[in-house]
């Protein structure tokens, strides 16, 4: 054990290698309700080579690593589930590059989302990134490794679809590049026109490598944004409602919302749709676009839309959203949790309902949120609970209450995101035989040892 | 311990390690150490752990604790309710270390030296004033007001530097103005934050009585973090005085023109002490007194006001040095920084950053690009040309 801690120390320098109780315990745990399981070591590298070395290190010992950037995914995704090395990304945040032109990134393995944006917000105020609403510690890294959504997601799918390109430390130790920079200076490609690898990395949940490199495509930021929210009691009409307001490819992003507290949200399904423009008159352009599409449903009575007033606005326009956060906190516990499967739009209502029930059965705090993903090709649904951190029975009910939900999401035909362990478990009992033959080929090709984050996507 | 219904709250997302716009990490130990247990997040869920026998008492759990500034950034971005007592619960985490005797040896050093000989320098009581020799400023006998200067400015040589600069223009202005000298004892903020809060009060209650005593009713500070102790502790204590930081003073003095300000033409760049900005929002004042210098450029960094990064002497450290010099300590941090603006000067307004800054300056060798001066001293400058 100490001849692995001396060579850790070795690489990093010993301010950057723990094997001390107090790291060991934070480093066992994440956010949400996942059992804790501790690391041997956690490690905080700060160069590419400096993950190089550990990987190869970890493969002469024959010991898992698990690669870390916030842990925010709340689904355990960094627990250790076999112990190992938890290497801890975030020293490498540095911002390589920015081609304003082609509108891309290069930023390294544990940039986070927040650095990403504040650093475009000052240096090139025409240009954004998807941004999803976790925290802005998250790392772009981590979110496209889970198929993260932003932002943009409904315009460009994805943020996994914006990559365009990769450094990966192989699970055998190799520095690979991946798309046009496998072959060019130039990041502008994840993989087409040559043969697109990033497959084997994007959706892996850090079993098949370490990004120490992401490109991210980048896109046009507009000098004005606005909110609007329309609002029914109805849930069977939010389906139709997403698909005429994706037809008009006025808006930015689009989500459907429903939440039982406070007393004005109760009842009601919101969509939250975001519009943008250079100038008032493309502005209000896309606003009549987007009413317009809806006015069925207005002249019906069946929804319309709601004032906002100008003090809850900036709560709205906040990117990252920090109210999404702040839901953890509604039981003054600290905790919440969220499966995300992703699934077809016309499953919102049968989604919502069965929420709606898993909230009143386990007697747990619920919010239902579905971000649209792409021109209504699927959504992200969030089932999600908050619990307090102090009650373990709450605890309990919200675990049992996310499995009945993922359950029956799966039943309707979704599948999942970021899905925990278990998760993972049921989805490839789920799966054509033939496409588990084809992970386990790929995993075991690129990881002869096991060593990347043993205990995910495991297939048997 | 105190504050313990409220430390399972922690989600751990990390707002707290941000500054507002999320530019860059704004939390001294964390970017010193770079894992997570060092932030204010870890800390909390530390904290839970030790509470709920997750972990136990150990070395490395007080280091963590006492890594802690004090500096408010974890308070100032955190995004839940409970932000307000985030300094608090460290503040009381620390306090059982302390019940416990489990506090690091060079803080418990600290923690003696102000029992023992009233100071951390284990200097003796009686050069307290020395800083005065040379200035027109007098011992306090029933002057209008009390200047304060504390322990760093008492005995530490930047400190010294910048009490006397304060203590040559104060009296100049015609202010009525007096100083304790051997009779000043430590305000005991830092020892609060620390976790001492028996040792806090038994110096607050001297302090206060002291000043009642001798007919002390405005005071004004050097150091912030004094400024803090008087206006927000004292008054808890029965101590309510008029208090002020010299910044502020400096800034009415130039407004009313008892200060005559020749030309100074020099770029200068200012850090906002924790104690000033962040817990106390005066960010306003040492600016205004820069500006109103005729021919001085005053630049920003990109990390100012309520998103200043702190120097890393907060919480005692400037005297405990748990964390250490190094190219992450964010005293060196602050240094490059204030550099890359272009500024000759790097203006203070705290002898604790004054010290900080100074020596990060050397160890990053940009004594030849930039000089660390408290605005007092640049004031005075300003004045001699």
């Amino acid at each position: 054990m100490r001849d692995v801690y001396n060579a850790l120390v070795e690489i990093v320098g010993e301010e950057y290698v723990s094997f001390r109780k107090e790291e060991l315990y934070f480093y066992a745990r994440d956010p949400g309700l996942m059992p804790a399981h501790e690391p041997d070591y956690v490690v905080a590298p700060e160069t590419t080579e400096e993950v190089q070395k550990i990987v190869k290190l970890a493969n002469r010992e024959k010991i898992p690593i698990v690669p870390m950037g916030a842990g925010m995914a709340l689904t355990g995704l960094i627990i250790p589930l076999k112990g190992g090395i938890v290497i801890d990304m975030k020293r490498m945040r540095r911002i390589l590059e920015v081609n304003e032109k082609a509108r891309y990134a290069i930023v390294e393995g544990g940039t986070s989302q927040g650095a990403l944006k504040s650093y475009l917000d000052r240096n090139y105020p025409n240009l954004r990134h998807s941004i999803p609403d976790a925290p802005p510690t998250v790392t772009i890294a981590a979110n496209v490794v889970i198929h993260g959504q932003g932002r943009l997601t409904q315009q460009y799918g994805f943020n996994s679809d914006m990559v365009s390109g990769l450094e990966v430390v192989l699970p055998t130790g190799e520095i690979c590049k991946i798309g046009s920079c496998s072959m060019s200076p130039s990041w502008f490609s994840k993989g087409p026109t040559l043969p697109d690898l990033s497959g084997l990395f994007l959706g892996w949940l850090g079993t098949t490598g370490i990004m120490t490199k992401v490109g991210l495509k980048l896109y046009p930021k507009k000098k004005m944004r606005d909110v609007e929210l329309f609002v029914t009691d109805r849930e069977d009409l939010i389906p139709e409602i997403l698909f005429r307001l994706t037809h008009t490819e006025m808006v930015e992003d689009i989500t459907a919302w429903f939440q039982p507290k406070p007393i004005i949200f109760q009842g009601n399904h919101h969509v939250t749709l975001y519009i943008t423009g250079d100038t008032d008159e493309e502005l209000e352009f896309k606003r009549k676009m987007v009413w317009d599409s809806v006015k069925e449903f207005r002249d019906n009575k069946d929804g319309g839309f709601m004032w906002i007033l100008p003090a809850m606005k900036p709560t709205f326009l906040d990117m990252p959203q920090r109210s999404v956060t702040t839901f953890a906190d509604v039981k003054k516990g600290g905790g919440f949790e969220y499966s995300g499967p992703i699934a077809l739009i016309e499953k919102y209502p049968v989604l919502a309902r069965k929420l709606v029930e898993l909230g009143t059965k386990f007697k747990v705090a619920y919010s239902g949120m579905a971000r649209v993903i792409g021109r209504s090709h699927a959504m992200m649904f969030g089932i999600a609970f908050t619990f307090n951190r102090a009650d373990p029975d709450m605890m309990e009910r919200v675990r049992k209450a996310l499995h009945e939900g993922i359950t029956f999401a799966f039943d309707q035909g979704g599948i999942p995101w970021k899905p925990t362990a278990e998760e993972q478990k049921m989805a490839m009992e789920r799966m054509d035989p033939n496409t588990l033959k084809l992970m386990k080929m790929i995993k075991e090709n690129l990881d002869p040892n096991g060593i990347m984050n043993p205990g995910n996507w495991e297939v048997n | 311990m105190e504050f313990e219904e409220i430390v399972h709250r922690c989600f751990r997302c990390g707002y707290c390690k941000f500054t507002e716009d999320y530019h860059d990490f704004n939390c001294p130990p964390y970017l010193k150490f770079g894992l997570d247990t060092y932030a204010a997040g870890g800390r909390m869920w530390l904290i839970n752990a030790w509470l709920n026998h997750g972990i136990e008492t150990s070395k490395h759990y007080a280091e963590i604790l006492y890594l802690c500034n004090t500096c408010g950034n974890c308070k100032e971005h955190c995004v839940f309710t409970f932000k307000e007592d985030l300094l608090n619960i460290f503040e009381a985490a620390k306090a059982e270390l302390v019940e416990k005797g489990l506090v690091p040896p060079a803080v418990k050093d600290y923690l003696q030296g102000i029992l023992v000989n009233g100071n951390p320098y284990k200097e003796p009581q009686h050069k307290r004033g020395r800083w005065a020799e040379g200035t027109d400023i007098q011992p306090f006998s029933g002057q209008e007001f009390l200047f304060y200067v504390g322990d760093v400015g008492s005995y530490d040589e930047p400190g010294k530097k910048m009490a006397g600069s304060v203590g040559t223009i104060l009296p100049k202005a015609g202010l009525s103005i007096g100083i304790l000298g051997s009779k000043e004892k430590c305000d005991g903020n830092d020892v609060k934050a620390l976790g001492e809060t028996g040792l806090f009060a038994k110096l607050a209650e001297e302090n206060i009585r002291l000043f009642k005593e001798i007919g002390v009713k405005k005071i004004i500070t050097l150091d912030p973090h004094a400024y803090n102790a008087f206006t927000k502790e004292y008054p808890k204590l029965g101590g309510k005085f008029k208090v002020w930081h010299y910044t502020q003073v400096l800034a009415m003095l130039i407004k009313g023109k008892k200060i005559p300000l020749p030309g100074y033409k020099v770029k200068v760049t200012y850090h906002d002490p924790c104690y000033l900005g962040r817990h106390n929002a005066i960010y306003n004042d040492p600016r205004e007194v820069l500006r109103s210098i005729p021919g001085l450029i005053l630049v920003e960094m990109n990390r100012n006001r309520k998103n200043s990064l702190c120097c890393g002497g907060g919480g005692g450290n400037f005297m405990t040095d748990v964390s250490g010099l190094g190219k992450d300590s964010s005293s060196r941090i602050r240094a490059r920084e204030a550099s890359e603006t272009g500024a000759e000067f790097l203006a203070v307004a705290c002898p604790i950053c004054y010290k900080m800054l100074d020596e990060a300056v050397k160890e990053e060798g940009l004594e030849e690009k930039i000089k660390v001066k408290d605005i007092a001293e640049i004031v005075n400058q300003a004045i001699l040309r």
